[in-house]
């Protein structure tokens, strides 16, 4: 297990250098700050001096070193724009970006897998027709126009719910948190169901399939040879197999969750993260940008070990200690 | 002396898109107290269905449509699915065919067992796992305290049969209906399991209806066999007499298709043609159309009768008067 952990750990680190050098060229090759960040009108000196003071005289490799050298002292840079350190920008925005995703994703499995449950036990009753129907519209409507459409529903006509901003937050852990207040979790119900409708449809689906091909299986009628009782073949037997796959998707999903959830941030002006590297790229603030990736990096490849582990708890079968 | 399993012209029919299927036509069959019956017939001649359906576990859209299954005096085909539960793994256990496939992968062999013993009966988890361990060790599974925290994945083939068996063991049923269990195994192993089977059923007066394609498996192990051809019993009566003598073509068709039974050199001896589909049964013998002694007669419905004392066999032109081949 601490053989597996530490390998897991130095791999990381190899996809973290090859990553950091592609979105630095990749940056590099996006377009050129100097023209948008000083204006116009400055003269041949003062522009030489600002490039000189952003360290864009340096040739890329050079760029990149003095990059990784300030990276390994936990300095990801200043950011252009803001003149603040990128790392504490990002973190800053967080937490808005973070209760949103696991809102959205708590919301998914409370209402997915239950639906799915049903709808792979009783294939042809009307109500699994219904919940498969509604499960491609969740698939096929734009995230934007349904969070344009809740808005109007709930906050406009009915007056419900507030369509903007994070409303009151509470402090936790030195970190401020709209689900810790009522009003906080009024406005973060809009934006967390919005982007949960996508991922429910993907719950749903998974959970059916998953269910349908595992109540064909031996085991399933052995336990039912056994006399165990419905619900204990249901939510014991069949449950603990259709785990696997859900927990699988459901972790990636909460990763690009996190990372790109955008659309629905800017619908609901919700102060998050996605809003903040949209904006970034947009006046090609170059720290706030590659912090913001390699924050991402490390985020995907935590949370992949995190699946792994919980994979190794799911399916005995699987062996961290084996080869990779 | 009554008997532990009574079925009368059981009928089991799967009702598909493409038509009916009839998987079991008209069963009937006796198992005595303490008796092996053994359940012979080709893939697809609705054996494993007939088991299902006994243990009432016919899954959509197939159903008992009619007969009796008279398990000491009460009808299983009538009893509600509740009832029928508390039955299951309890008086009449099954054990299945593949036995990499009959264990649930993620769940541990003692959770397994506890909860088969927890379905029947009120008693403390730690007496549950007594008795779990105590059929792990009846049924020749060495150290079975540490077994007992294995997942399946960590156990041999046989011994996950075996581990299947003890489970079938846990509430001493009256009646173990096997479907094939020795199939998926190798030859040692399968005669390990075979004699531990005959050992138990001796020692607990468990009837087995023990269902199989192989000859010689039944040959050593069941008192009676009935050989099933296309959802019906073509041929049935005590197991000696029967492999002696065979009064259906099939019966001789199938005791002479066993390899050993043939010459070395001389080309195998096989029945010709496949079963026929299930959907599209021709009226009258099934077997017609591949039976060398068929003729106008074997057009006419056919009906199972007794030709000699105790021997039944549903043919118009049975093999009576001849010396075994």
């Amino acid at each position: 297990m601490t053989v597996y952990l530490l390998r897991r750990i130095s791999q990381s680190f190899l996809v973290l250098i090859a990553m950091s050098i592609i979105v630095f060229v990749g940056v590099y090759a996006v377009g050129d700050p100097v023209e948008i960040l000083i204006s116009p009108d400055a003269d041949q000196m003062e522009r030489e001096r600002a490039i000189q003071a952003l360290g864009l005289d340096l040739p890329l490799w050079e760029q990149y070193a003095v990059f990784v050298w300030r990276a390994l002292q936990g300095d990801l840079g200043r950011s252009f724009v803001y003149n603040e350190p990128a790392l504490q920008l990002i973190l800053q925005k967080m937490p808005a970006t973070l209760e949103l995703a696991f809102g959205s994703m708590f919301i998914s499995i409370l209402i997915g897998l239950p639906l799915g449950m049903y709808a792979g036990l009783k294939p042809d009753s009307a109500g699994s027709k219904l919940i498969m129907a509604g499960s491609i519209l969740g698939f096929s409507l734009p995230t934007f126009w349904v969070g344009l459409m809740l808005i109007m529903v709930f906050a406009v006509q009915l007056g419900w719910l507030p369509s903007t901003g994070r409303g009151d937050t509470a402090y936790f852990l030195g970190l401020q948190w709209s689900f810790l207040t009522t009003n906080g979790l009024s406005h973060l119900l809009m934006p967390a169901v919005n982007l949960a409708l996508f991922k429910i449809s993907l719950v749903i689906r998974l959970t059916r399939s998953g269910v349908r091909e595992t109540m064909l299986m031996d085991y399933v009628k052995f336990a039912r040879a056994k006399g165990l009782s419905p619900s204990r073949v249901t939510f014991v037997h069949v449950f603990k197999n259709i785990l696997i796959p859900v927990v699988t998707v459901v972790g990636l999903e909460l990763g690009s969750t996190i990372a790109f959830s955008v659309v629905t941030e800017s619908v609901f002006a919700w102060p998050g993260m996605g809003k903040l590297i949209i904006d970034s790229i947009n006046v090609l603030d170059r720290p706030v940008i590659v912090a913001y990736l390699l924050i991402i990096v490390v985020m995907f490849i935590t949370i992949n070990l995190i699946v792994d582990l919980l994979y190794s708890a799911l399916d005995p079968r699987v062996r961290l200690e084996g080869k990779a | 002396m009554s008997a532990t399993l009574e079925v009368r012209n059981l009928r089991t029919h799967f009702f598909t898109r493409a038509g009916v299927v009839k998987a079991v036509d008209g069963v009937s069959f006796t198992v005595g107290r303490g008796k092996v019956m053994g359940l012979v017939g080709e893939s697809g001649s609705g054996k494993t269905v007939t088991g299902f359906s006994i243990i009432g576990l016919v899954d959509a859209p197939g159903r008992v449509v009619e007969g009796e299954i008279l398990y000491q005096g009460r009808n299983l085909a009538k009893l509600s699915e509740e009832e029928m539960r508390s039955l299951r793994g309890n008086r009449i256990a099954m054990i299945f065919q593949d036995p990499m496939m009959t264990l649930n992968p993620v769940l541990r062999v003692d959770t397994q067992m506890i909860e088969t013993v927890l379905a029947h009966e009120k008693v403390s988890k730690e007496e549950a796992r007594q008795r779990a361990r105590d059929a792990l060790g009846m049924v020749g599974i060495p150290s079975p305290d540490e077994r007992l925290k294995s997942y399946p994945h960590q156990f041999s083939g046989g011994m996950r049969q075996r581990v299947a068996i003890a489970i079938a063991l846990l509430h001493r049923p009256e009646l173990i209906i096997a479907d094939e269990p020795t199939t998926a195994l190798d030859v040692t192993i399968q005669g390990q399991i075979l004699a531990e089977v005959q050992k138990l059923a001796a020692n607990t007066g468990t009837s087995l209806i023990w269902i199989t394609h192989d000859l010689s498996v039944v040959a050593g192990l069941a008192d009676d066999i009935a050989v099933m051809y296309a959802g019906r019993v073509v041929e049935d009566g005590p197991v000696s007499e029967v492999l002696d003598r065979p009064l259906h073509p099939y019966t001789h068709g199938l005791i002479g298709s066993v390899p050993s039974r043939n010459k070395r050199g001389e080309p195998l001896r096989q029945i010709p043609g496949m079963t026929p589909s299930l959907l599209k049964l021709p009226a009258g013998c099934a077997f017609r159309a591949r039976c060398p002694r068929a003729d106008e007669a074997c057009l006419a419905e056919q009906k199972l009768e007794e030709l000699l004392p105790g021997r039944h066999a549903r043919c118009a032109h049975p093999h009576k008067d001849e010396v075994p081949a």
